[in-house]
C-alpha cells in the first residue's frame, strides 16, 4: 500500500525527527515510527492497512473517516497521528470479529442502510458511540448523533433505521 | 490531502509549552481541538515551522462556576462538554443554547471553545456567544496572565490580540448582577456549514427590566459584530414589542453582510432582525409567564 506513510519512510525528514507511536488499536497495541504531519486515517489505512476507515471528503465535512477515540467518535482525518499516542482507537473493523457482525452491522444490511457504502463506516461508528451512551435513542435522537455524517446517496432514512434496528436488538440481547 | 513539515511538542505544562512558543519565535502555533487548525494545516493556508500540542496539559478541560457565579472555560474542555453541562443549562441560557449549534457532533467531541476564540473565524459562533456576555480570554505568557475583553481580543478575520509566546488558557464570563436570559440562534444550510448568520443574545434582567444586554451577529462582516447600539437599547427599561423591533432593526443596521453563495447581503440582514426578535420576543414571554 502506498501513500504519505510510505513516501516518508523513504523520504527521511531531515530536521522533522520521525516520531514512534504507540497505540491501542481496536485492542491490540499498535507501535509505528511515523512523521507529525501524517493524519490518523492515513495511519490507520495505510500503516495498518485498516482501509475500513474512508476518506472522503479531507476537509472535516463527511464524517467517513470516524472512528472512536478513547470511547468518543472523531473524525480522523482531522487529528494527527502523533496525538493517537497511548490512546484507544476503534475501527469499524473492531465492531465485531471477522465472521461476525455487531447488531449494527446486521441492523445496515436488514434495514437497507447502505447504497454506495463509502459513508457506512463512519455512520455506523458514530451509532456506535450514541448506542453506548444512549441504549434506547429516538428517531430524532438517532438523527442528531448522525448529523455529522454525511450520506451522498441520501440514504437517510434507511440509515436510521438501521440504527434503530440495532438499538432494538442489542436491547434483547442485554435482556436476555 | 495532509499538511506541510513542521515540528511537533507535546509539553507536559503550561511553562514548557510558552518556552516552546518562545523558541519558535512567531513560527510555533498552538494545537488544542485542531478542528480548525488541522484542515487549515491541510489546505496550506497555514504553515507552521512548530505545532504546539496543549492537550497533554493537565487540569485544563473544566468548566466551572465560581461561588459568586462566574463562570470559567478552560482550554481543553470541548464543545461536547459545554452541550451536555448541567452548569449551562441552569444557569447560563446564551452558552446553553449555542453548544448544541456549533459545527457537527464529531467535531464538538473535539474542538474547544478556547479554541474557537482564538481562531477568531467571522463565523465562528462562540466569539459572538462571549462577546455578547461581555467575557474575556485569559492569556499566560512568560510574565504571567492577562485578561483581554472579547469585544478587544479579535481585530480582524482570523486574528487576535495573542502574543506569538501566549497561550489562551481560560475564558472567563463574568458573574451576572441580575437574572441571566438569553439565547443563540443560527441559520446554516445543514449541520456543520459555516454560519448564514447567527445572532447572540445575552441579558442580565431584574424583575422585567433589562439592567444589562450584549448582541453579538455571527457570520455577518470580517469580524465578529459587536452590535452595541442595539444592545444599549435595551438597557433600563422592560422589554416590548416596540423595543424589541427597535433593537432589532439597530442589530440589522450594525451588520455588514455581504452577498455569497449562502444568500444576498439583503436576506443576511433580514436573518439578523428576525433573530434579534425571536430571541427577545421569547424572554419576553417567558418573564411575563414568571411574573
Amino acid at each position: 500500500m502506498s501513500g504519505l506513510y510510505e513516501e516518508i519512510r523513504e523520504q527521511p525528514a531531515g530536521d522533522v525527527p520521525i516520531r514512534r507511536v504507540s497505540l491501542t488499536v481496536n485492542g491490540e497495541k499498535r507501535t509505528a515510527d511515523i512523521e507529525p504531519r501524517l493524519l490518523l486515517a492515513h495511519l490507520l489505512r495505510q500503516a495498518f492497512g485498516l482501509t475500513g476507515t474512508h476518506t472522503g471528503c479531507d476537509t472535516t465535512n463527511c464524517g467517513a473517516c470516524t472512528v472512536l477515540y478513547d470511547g468518543r467518535p472523531i473524525k480522523s482525518c482531522t487529528m494527527l497521528a502523533v496525538q493517537a499516542d497511548g490512546h484507544e482507537v476503534t475501527t469499524v473493523e473492531g465492531l465485531a470479529g471477522p465472521s461476525e457482525l455487531h447488531p449494527i452491522q446486521e441492523g445496515f444490511k436488514d434495514e437497507h442502510g447502505l447504497q454506495c457504502g463509502f459513508c457506512t463506516p463512519g455512520m455506523m461508528m458514530s451509532a456506535k458511540a450514541l448506542l453506548d451512551e444512549n441504549p434506547d435513542p429516538t428517531e430524532d435522537e438517532v438523527r442528531w448523533a448522525l448529523s455529522g455524517n454525511l450520506c451522498r446517496c441520501t440514504g437517510y432514512q434507511n440509515i436510521v433505521k438501521s440504527v434503530l434496528w440495532a438499538a432494538k436488538k442489542m436491547q434483547g440481547q442485554s435482556a436476555g | 490531502m495532509y499538511p506541510s513539515r513542521f515540528r511537533y511538542e507535546a509539553p507536559r505544562s503550561i511553562d514548557e509549552a510558552i518556552a516552546l512558543l518562545q523558541q519558535g519565535g512567531g513560527e510555533a502555533k498552538v494545537l488544542a481541538g485542531g478542528q480548525s487548525l488541522v484542515p487549515l494545516l491541510k489546505l496550506r493556508f497555514a504553515a507552521p515551522e512548530l505545532l504546539v500540542d496543549i492537550n497533554g496539559l493537565p487540569g485544563l478541560d473544566y468548566h466551572r462556576a465560581d461561588a459568586d457565579g462566574t463562570i470559567r472555560i478552560g482550554a481543553l474542555c470541548r464543545h461536547a462538554d459545554l452541550e451536555r453541562s448541567a452548569l449551562l443549562k441552569s444557569r447560563q441560557p446564551t452558552m446553553a443554547a449555542a453548544a448544541p449549534l456549533v459545527a457537527d457532533p464529531i467535531v464538538r467531541n473535539r474542538g474547544t471553545l478556547v479554541g474557537s476564540l482564538c481562531h477568531a473565524d467571522p463565523q465562528g459562533d462562540w466569539a459572538s456567544v462571549v462577546t455578547a456576555l461581555g467575557g474575556y480570554v485569559v492569556a499566560q505568557g512568560a510574565n504571567g496572565r492577562r485578561n483581554i475583553p472579547m469585544a478587544d481580543f479579535i481585530t480582524g478575520p482570523f486574528e487576535n490580540l495573542l502574543g506569538y509566546d501566549e497561550v489562551a488558557v481560560e475564558a472567563v464570563i463574568p458573574a451576572p448582577k441580575g437574572t441571566p436570559a438569553g439565547g443563540y440562534l443560527k441559520l446554516e444550510r445543514r449541520v456543520g456549514d459555516f454560519a448564514t448568520a447567527g445572532t447572540a443574545i445575552a441579558l442580565e434582567m431584574s424583575g422585567r427590566t433589562v439592567t444589562r444586554a450584549g448582541i453579538a451577529l455571527t457570520g455577518v462582516g470580517g469580524a465578529t459584530i459587536n452590535a452595541t447600539d442595539a444592545a444599549q437599547s435595551l438597557v433600563g427599561g422592560p422589554l416590548s414589542a416596540d423595543t424589541i423591533n427597535n433593537a432589532a432593526d439597530l442589530a440589522a443596521r450594525a451588520a455588514q453582510p455581504r452577498t455569497d453563495h449562502r444568500g444576498s447581503a439583503e436576506y443576511k440582514r433580514h436573518i439578523v432582525r428576525t433573530f434579534v426578535a425571536r430571541i427577545l420576543s421569547r424572554i419576553d414571554q417567558s418573564t411575563e409567564r414568571a411574573a
